[in-house]
């Protein structure tokens, strides 16, 4: 009887029940309370003592060095991101499958390791910061530009891999097609490809984005974490504070930050949502 | 009745996929399920499946109300419309492991399934994997696979879609073959009117969850009961003004519906229609389309656009021409019902012409074969 | 299908290749070599040279020292436990997200994802404001503790460590099965169930080959972003050479200073970049070996 019974759920597959409460009991213990208690700790301050907290000159400019940084760094990673994935799907060369592994590493090391690579590498004494110092005068590691070097390194993938697949789909028929037209090349690629790929654009941008803004082993290191030249990011003030145990203060910050990476993923799931009608639509 | 479905109901969110469902099929006959896409065909065989519940109403099999009754139980094989084939099994795999599921012993699962493959010829394939295979041997997997567990009914969900045109007609007789072969009671969900009127004994037309017309095909072609079946099935135009042809008079009817093969068109000439001569009228040839084995011809009747075929054998027509034009009948329509209208000058006309005579008037109509 | 399989995938390269200027070709690819080049190979090897900078003895010295073994035994550890539970979620979740439809699908699958976008250091704040000395778990980890003689901590100690490391690779799975899942569909499943077999059989012969790859996948993934994860676990971890993961002892040692430290601190790095660089060679072979089917 208990097969029939399974039945009246009205599903065919087994297993909905067991896999629903599963997921959702985990993600609840492991995610979610845990989350929630930020947000319940953070409602013991009055709303006076909170927006002080967040509105000191250092958290104002971390938000603000986290947030410029990433977005620069997202940008950045959206131009290379798209060259790449069309080097990657359209030519074949030598090394190609090389090249297409190492898109992934950034997910793969580990972000202290990247970190202190990347400070040392591009300090004034580095291999790449050394001479760019020598030759140029530029400094990296220690300041804004080495920040967006770190966040670019660690956004790189989710671009790539966002917009990878879309352009393997997109049939090379439908540029066969404007190129018939009369469609120059470059014209081809603004008008034909490139508002295809831009739902995937956007999702990719908006991972490496959401992901710039949250960062702290890979930029902890080469940021120099100067609160005079305002290069503290805001996972640091964060650890800071939970280092002198100021733990209102730490969640105070937190609860602006889940906000903004809670919109940012509304942001990304609508983008997908309206790609997936398109595409059925089609 | 084998399988019943009584006032079935079934809606998704705001759509009505089945309103009032009625229909019963016997035991043994093969039955199309026709209609438009979106018509309500396949909600009905995945309820019947039980891969679907109706939100009220019966469905019987074989006598036993089996709402509450798990897919597996109710002795049904299942072919889905892509074929649904697990890719990581072999066709040997594929078509066992109904078997297998059901703990029959080893021997007895080789011996059923060499049988199967035998009868559907799939010898020698039994070790390869769906994507090595045509999509005509593919369905002919399915088709295994859900015979495999001795079902005694069988259900087909678009059987022919997934084929290109060519291999499908091929197939089509295959399958009613196979299914004569092994006996059992099938339906089968199909939007293409020529499918079911080639393979089924029985068809159901389906139109926006209801069911519009149950019949064998030669009653839904030549009785349509509805104004949708009338339209769906053959090529059908629809006037308005069709007392505006000779023989019809005005009734209380929204429109008519006029096929090719109801209209005669001829040369003033032709010795063969002399005596119905004064039943016709003109018409003008304002198109002609080559069609392969037969003419398209598009004429103007009394300002009403018609349509007939020609044989290619017959009299060379131009455009411009004018001919003179027979309506044997048509089907009046009101909101709800077809109704049949003879031509009535010619049914009044006392005709010595034997082989026009049999034509117009037998109760088989152009269905004398 | 979601995806292009090998042959396919060749095709079109060939076909824009062919109809492209030779000249754009090869200025696109050479950007991508120097841009890969520069920003990714140029760090692992500037990681292997640094640590080589004092010789091999001190390199197998440097990875030998007491925190350093220490560190490991803690890594492995949080590892092994995020692996198998994330691998259970993973599978769960995947199997509800991708068989079924039923409402705020969506929004769950937004849900699981939210450890992607946020910043690791929430998640070990998260656990602390949870489990710590205010947090409202406390009272019943105590209790737990004073009903039973246990003496469970969760924050600063290695359950902590553990949990955090879980938050953070938690969705790496469950993202590698579902557009696998997705792809396939849920025709094969219902045919299955059709036929009377029950869910393990479904699964095991059925959904399980379909995703056998970008589970192993997966899980590779998952390990390597537990071995190296870093911010959550220093919000939770204080205690060198016991709570102590390999990444907190790199930035322990790297932050000390002193010439010997940083190389020592390459040195420890150098072990986690040899096993990044097994995780994308794997990662390629089974990639290729999915898609191919």
């Amino acid at each position: 009887m208990s097969k029939t019974k399974s039945f009246k759920g009205g599903r065919v597959i087994p297993g909905f029940g067991l896999s629903f409460g599963i997921t959702i009991a985990m993600l609840s213990i492991l995610i979610l309370i845990p989350l929630a208690s930020v947000l319940f700790q953070s409602f013991r301050l009055s709303p006076k003592e909170f927006f002080e907290i967040v509105t000191m000159p250092n958290v104002l400019y971390a938000f603000a060095t986290s947030i410029g940084c990433a977005l620069i760094a997202a940008l950045i990673n959206c131009f290379f991101g798209v060259i790449l994935a069309w080097v990657l799907v359209r030519y074949e060369f030598p090394g190609k499958r090389i090249m297409d592994g190492m898109i992934e590493l950034p997910f793969c090391l580990p972000t202290a390791v990247a970190g202190i690579t990347l400070s040392k590498m591009y300090s004034t004494k580095g291999e790449i910061g050394g001479p760019l110092y020598e030759w140029f005068g530029i400094k990296i590691s220690y300041t804004h530009i080495g920040l967006i070097v770190a966040l670019v390194f660690i956004g790189i993938p989710f671009v790539v891999r966002a917009i990878q697949p879309v352009l393997e789909k997109l049939d090379s028929q439908y540029e066969e097609a404007a190129y018939i037209l009369g469609a120059k090349k470059l014209t081809t690629f603004y008008r034909v490809i490139l508002p295809e790929l831009k739902p995937a654009l956007l999702t990719g941008f908006g991972l490496a984005f959401a992901r710039g803004i949250g960062e702290y082993g890979s930029v902890i290191y080469i940021s120099g974490n100067n609160e005079k030249e305002h290069t503290q990011v805001i996972s640091y003030i964060i650890m800071q504070k939970l280092n002198y145990l100021e733990y209102e203060s730490a969640t105070a910050i937190a609860l602006i930050m889940l906000i903004i990476s809670f919109l940012l993923l509304l942001f990304i799931n609508i983008v997908q949502i309206r790609q997936s009608r398109r595409v059925s639509n089609v | 009745m084998y399988v019943e479905l009584k006032n079935i109901n079934k809606s998704y969110g705001d759509f009505k996929a089945s309103k009032d469902v009625n229909l019963g099929i016997e035991k043994g006959s093969l039955v199309a399920l026709l209609g438009p896409s979106g018509s309500g065909k396949t909600t009905i065989l995945r309820m019947i499946a039980g891969l679907e519940r109706p939100d009220s109403g019966d469905i019987m099999i074989d006598g036993v109300r089996v709402n509450d009754v798990s897919p597996s139980e109710r002795g049904i094989g299942f072919v889905f419309q892509n074929y649904a084939l697990f890719r990581y099994m072999t066709v040997y795999e594929n078509i066992a492991f109904g078997l297998e599921i059901k703990k029959m012993p080893k021997k007895e699962i080789k011996a059923r399934v060499e049988e199967l493959i035998e009868l559907t010829g799939l010898k020698g394939f039994e070790k390869r994997y769906p994507n090595q295979l045509s999509g005509g041997q593919r369905q002919r997997v399915a088709f295994a696979r859900a015979l495999a567990p001795n079902p005694s009914l069988l259900l087909l969900d678009e059987p022919f879609a997934a084929i290109d045109a060519k291999v499908r007609q091929e197939l089509r007789s295959w399958l009613r073959e196979m299914i004569y072969k092994v006996g059992i009671t099938s339906i089968f969900v199909t939007h293409d009117q020529d499918e079911a009127v080639e393979v089924a004994d029985q068809i159901i037309v389906t139109n926006k969850g209801r069911v519009e017309q149950i019949g064998t095909p030669k009653e839904i072609y030549k009785n349509p009961d509805t104004p949708f079946v009338s339209e769906f099935i053959g090529r059908s135009t629809l006037i308005e003004d069709y007392h505006k042809l000779k023989g019809f008079e005005k009734g209380d009817y929204k429109g008519a519906i006029v096929r090719p093969e109801f209209v005669e068109a001829f040369k003033a000439d032709n010795k063969v229609f002399s005596d119905v001569i004064d039943c016709s009228e003109e018409g003008v040839v304002t198109d002609i389309l080559f069609r392969g084995n037969s003419l398209e011809l598009k004429l103007n009747v009394n300002g009403i656009e018609l349509t007939t075929f020609r044989s290619l054998e017959r009299r060379k027509v131009e455009i411009g021409e004018k001919m003179r034009v027979i309506i044997y009948r048509l089907y009046a329509v009101d909101d709800e019902k077809a109704y049949l209208l003879e031509n009535q000058e010619l049914k009044n006309k006392d005709i010595k012409n034997r082989r026009l005579e049999a034509y117009l008037y037998s109760s088989d109509g152009y269905f004398v074969v | 299908m979601a995806y292009l399989n090998g042959d396919e995938r060749k095709e079109l390269a060939v076909k824009t290749t062919r109809r492209s200027k030779p000249v754009v070709k090869w200025i696109l690819i050479s950007v991508s070599a120097l841009f890969i080049f520069f920003m990714l190979i140029l760090p692992l090897i500037s990681v292997i040279v640094n640590s080589l900078k004092e010789g091999f003895d001190f390199y197998f010295k440097s990875i030998s020292t007491e925190y350093v073994r220490a560190a490991l035994l803690v890594t492995l550890l949080a590892t092994v436990i995020t692996v198998i539970v994330n691998t259970f979620f993973g599978i769960m979740a995947s199997w509800l997200l991708t068989k079924f439809s039923f409402k705020g699908k969506q929004f769950l699958a937004t849900l699981i994802d939210i450890p992607f976008s946020i910043s690791p250091v929430i998640a070990g704040l998260a656990y602390i404001m949870t489990f710590g000395r205010s947090g409202w778990a406390k009272p019943v980890v105590d209790f737990i503790n004073s009903t039973f003689g246990t003496d469970i901590k969760i924050v600063f100690a290695i359950p902590g460590v553990v949990l955090a490391t879980i938050f953070v690779t938690f969705p790496f799975i469950s993202r590698e099965l579902i557009p696998v899942l997705n792809a396939e569909g849920t025709d094969e499943e219902e045919a299955a169930s059709l036929m009377g077999a029950n869910g393990w059989t479904i699964f095991k012969r059925v959904t399980f080959p379909h995703m056998k790859w970008a589970l192993i996948y997966g899980i590779i993934l998952c390990t390597a972003r537990a071995l190296g994860e870093f911010g959550a676990v220093n919000a939770l971890s204080k205690t060198r050479g016991e709570t102590f993961t390999l990444p907190l002892e790199i930035d322990a040692l790297y932050l000390a200073g002193s010439a010997d430290s940083i190389t020592a601190s390459f040195a420890v790095s150098s072990i986690l970049v040899i096993i990044a660089v097994i995780v994308l060679i794997l990662r390629n072979i089974f990639e290729h070996k999915s898609k191919a089917m």
